[in-house]
C-alpha cells in the first residue's frame, strides 16, 4: 500500500502523518483500520526499562609510550580489555571493586553520557611494541576516539510479571518481592512497546534506525535469547518472553534523560535504556498491529523464588490498574519500566520525524522468525 | 491529646504477651497498627500510631519499654528527590500504606500524609533518590 521510500518522501516534504502507539488507538476507534491506515504514515513506539544486557565500547587512544591494556577499570569498575591494545567494553552490570553493588558499569555509563570525567586505570605486562605497564588518567566522552553503546539484548518483546511464593521477602532484578504473593511486579511499556507493535518483525530488522538513549541508533542484530517461537495470542502478540534486539548508537549523542543507572537491592546494577522505534504503516495489517492495546496484551506470571510454576496470566491493562486478583485475593501490582518516559520517547521520535530530522529505514535483513532458545546443560567434561 | 508514630522492635526471644491489649486497657489509648511484620520466634517490627491523653501516651511507651520491647519515635520523614525521578514505579511495589502510587498518567505520586516512614522504599528505589530526613 505504501512503501518506506514513499513515506520518507512525505517526511521530507513535511507531509507525513505521525502518531504515537497510544494515539493510534483512538484514531482506530474513530475511523476504523482501513481509513486509519490510509491516513497515518508512521506510528512511534517507546520504552524505558532496566536492560541489563547493555554496555559501551571505548577506544581510549594511545599514550606515549603506548600500553597494551590487560586489565582496565573505569571509576574502579572493571571493563573487559581482551581486545586490541586500547579497546575496552564496559558492561552495565559490572560492579565496583571499591563500592560493591551500589556503583557499577551502569553508573560509569551514565556519567560518561553526562560528559563527566571518569578515572581510567589500566595495567599491562609490557611488550617490545607496548612497553608501558600501567596508566592512570581521566577520560570523558569527548577525549576518547570512539565511544558507542552496544547492547546485546534490549527491548524484550514481552516479559513475565513476577511474584514470590516463599515466606520471605526476596530481592530480585524484578524488584523487591514481598512474601506469600504479597505483590506482583511487571516490566513493559505495553501498548507503547516497540516489538509489541510489530509482533512478527515485519518492519523492524537489521539496520532499522531507532531512538537510542536520546540520540539516533540502529538495530544491529537479533538480540540474545531472541525467542520468536513463543506462544502467541490470536493477534500475534507473544504471551511471554519473545523477540529481542541488539542495538548500537554513539554515546556522544545520548542524554542522561534517557540513560540512567539502576541498583536493585541485593541483586546489583543495571541500566535504564530509552528506546523508540518508528513503525511505517506500509499496509492495513501493520496498522492493526500498531493499534494493539494493553487489554489485548497478556503476560505470564513467574515465581521468582523458583518454587512454584504459576498458571496465571494477566493483561497489561489489569497489571496497570494497581492490583489484580490472585487466588481470590487482591494483590498489589507495581511497574518497573517507566511508562511516562516511554510516552515521552514516542513523542520525541514523532517530533523528529515530523520535522524531517529522522528518516525511516528499510531493514537490511529481517530478524529471524524461527529460533530455538537453548538451555545450558551441565555435562561431564571429557576434553 | 497527643499522637505519636512509633516503631516497635520485638526481640527474637520475646515471650508472646498480649502487648497491644494490655496497653489499650491500661491506659485507654487508641493503638492503630500501620504495619506489622511479626512472627513467633523471629525478630519483628510493628509501626503504629498511638493517640490519647499526653500522660497516657507517655505511660504506654514506658510500659512497652518495661516489658522489653524497644521503641523508636518517628521524627524523620521520607524525602524523594522528585526532579531525578524517572517514574519507574519500583518503590510502589513495597509501600505498605499507598503513600507511593502511580497516578493515571503513570507518574509517581507521593502522599506524605500517608507515609509511615517504614523506609522500605529507600532500598527499593533503583535510582537511590529516596532518603530520610531527621
Amino acid at each position: 500500500m505504501k512503501t518506506i521510500a514513499e513515506i520518507n518522501q512525505k517526511i521530507k516534504n513535511g507531509k507525513a502523518v505521525v502518531v504515537t502507539a497510544e494515539e493510534i488507538i483512538g484514531i482506530v476507534d474513530d475511523k476504523g483500520y482501513e481509513e486509519a491506515a490510509e491516513l497515518v504514515d508512521v506510528v512511534t513506539t517507546g520504552t524505558f526499562g532496566p536492560m541489563c544486557s547493555s554496555g559501551v565500547f571505548i577506544n581510549f587512544g594511545h599514550s606515549d609510550p603506548p600500553i597494551k591494556m590487560k586489565t582496565v577499570s573505569l571509576n574502579d569498575v572493571p571493563a573487559y580489555a581482551g581486545l586490541a591494545a586500547v579497546d575496552a567494553y564496559i558492561g552495565a552490570t559490572e560492579v565496583s571493586t571499591t563500592k560493591g553493588m551500589e556503583y557499577g558499569g551502569g553508573h560509569v555509563i551514565q556519567e560518561l553520557v553526562a560528559g563527566k570525567d571518569v578515572k581510567l586505570r589500566a595495567f599491562a605486562d609490557g611488550t617490545d611494541c607496548y612497553p608501558r605497564k600501567s596508566i592512570e588518567t581521566t577520560i570523558n566522552k569527548y577525549n576518547v576516539n570512539q565511544i558507542y553503546m552496544y547492547n546485546p539484548r534490549n527491548a524484550y518483546q514481552n516479559y513475565p510479571a513476577a511474584t514470590n511464593s516463599t515466606k520471605k521477602t526476596i530481592y530480585t532484578y524484578m524488584g523487591t518481592l514481598l512474601p506469600e504473593f504479597g505483590n506482583i511486579t511487571y516490566s513493559t511499556s505495553g501498548e507503547l512497546s516497540p516489538l509489541l507493535n510489530d509482533p512478527y518483525y515485519r518492519t523492524i530488522g537489521l539496520g532499522t534506525r531507532i531512538f537510542l538513549g536520546g540520540g539516533q541508533g540502529y538495530v544491529t542484530w537479533q538480540g540474545t535469547q531472541h525467542n520468536p517461537g513463543q506462544a502467541r495470542g490470536e493477534n500475534g502478540v507473544p504471551l511471554s518472553l519473545a523477540g529481542t534486539i541488539a542495538v548500537s548508537g554513539d554515546l556522544r549523542d545520548m542524554s542522561e534523560d534517557f540513560i540512567r543507572a539502576a541498583v536493585y537491592e541485593k541483586y546489583g546494577v543495571s541500566l535504564f535504556v530509552g528506546i523508540g522505534i518508528p513503525i511505517p504503516i506500509i499496509d492495513v495489517e501493520m496498522l492493526k498491529y500498531t493499534a494493539v492495546r494493553n487489554s489485548e496484551i497478556k503476560t505470564s506470571l513467574a515465581d521468582k523464588s523458583g518454587n512454584e510454576k504459576l498458571p496465571e496470566t494477566y493483561t497489561y491493562e489489569q497489571l496497570q490498574s494497581g492490583s489484580v486478583e490472585f487466588r481470590g485475593e487482591k494483590v498489589k501490582t507495581a511497574p518497573l519500566s517507566s511508562i511516562s518516559k516511554a510516552r515521552e520517547i514516542a513523542g520525541i521520535l514523532k517530533e523528529w520525524i515530523e520535522k524531517g530530522d529522522f528518516l525511516l529505514t528499510e531493514a537490511v535483513a529481517p530478524l529471524p522468525l524461527e529460533n530455538k532458545v537453548n538451555k545450558l546443560e551441565i555435562r561431564e567434561i571429557k576434553l | 491529646m497527643k499522637k505519636v508514630k512509633v516503631k516497635l522492635h520485638f526481640p527474637r526471644k520475646w515471650i508472646s504477651k498480649p502487648l497491644m491489649s494490655e496497653v489499650i486497657s491500661r491506659y485507654g489509648i487508641v493503638f492503630n497498627i500501620l504495619h506489622a511484620d511479626i512472627s513467633y520466634d523471629s525478630e519483628g517490627t510493628l509501626i503504629a500510631e498511638i493517640t490519647g491523653e499526653d500522660e497516657a501516651v507517655t505511660d504506654s511507651l514506658t510500659y512497652i519499654d518495661s516489658v522489653g520491647v524497644k521503641y523508636k519515635l518517628y521524627n524523620k520523614s521520607i524525602i524523594l528527590r522528585e526532579d531525578e525521578c524517572i517514574h519507574c514505579g519500583a518503590c510502589t511495589a513495597v509501600c505498605p500504606s499507598e503513600a507511593l502510587t502511580m497516578d493515571k498518567d503513570n507518574k509517581l505520586h507521593f502522599d506524605k500524609e500517608k507515609c509511615l516512614v517504614c523506609e522500605l522504599c529507600i532500598k527499593a528505589c533503583p535510582l537511590r533518590i529516596i532518603s530520610t530526613e531527621f
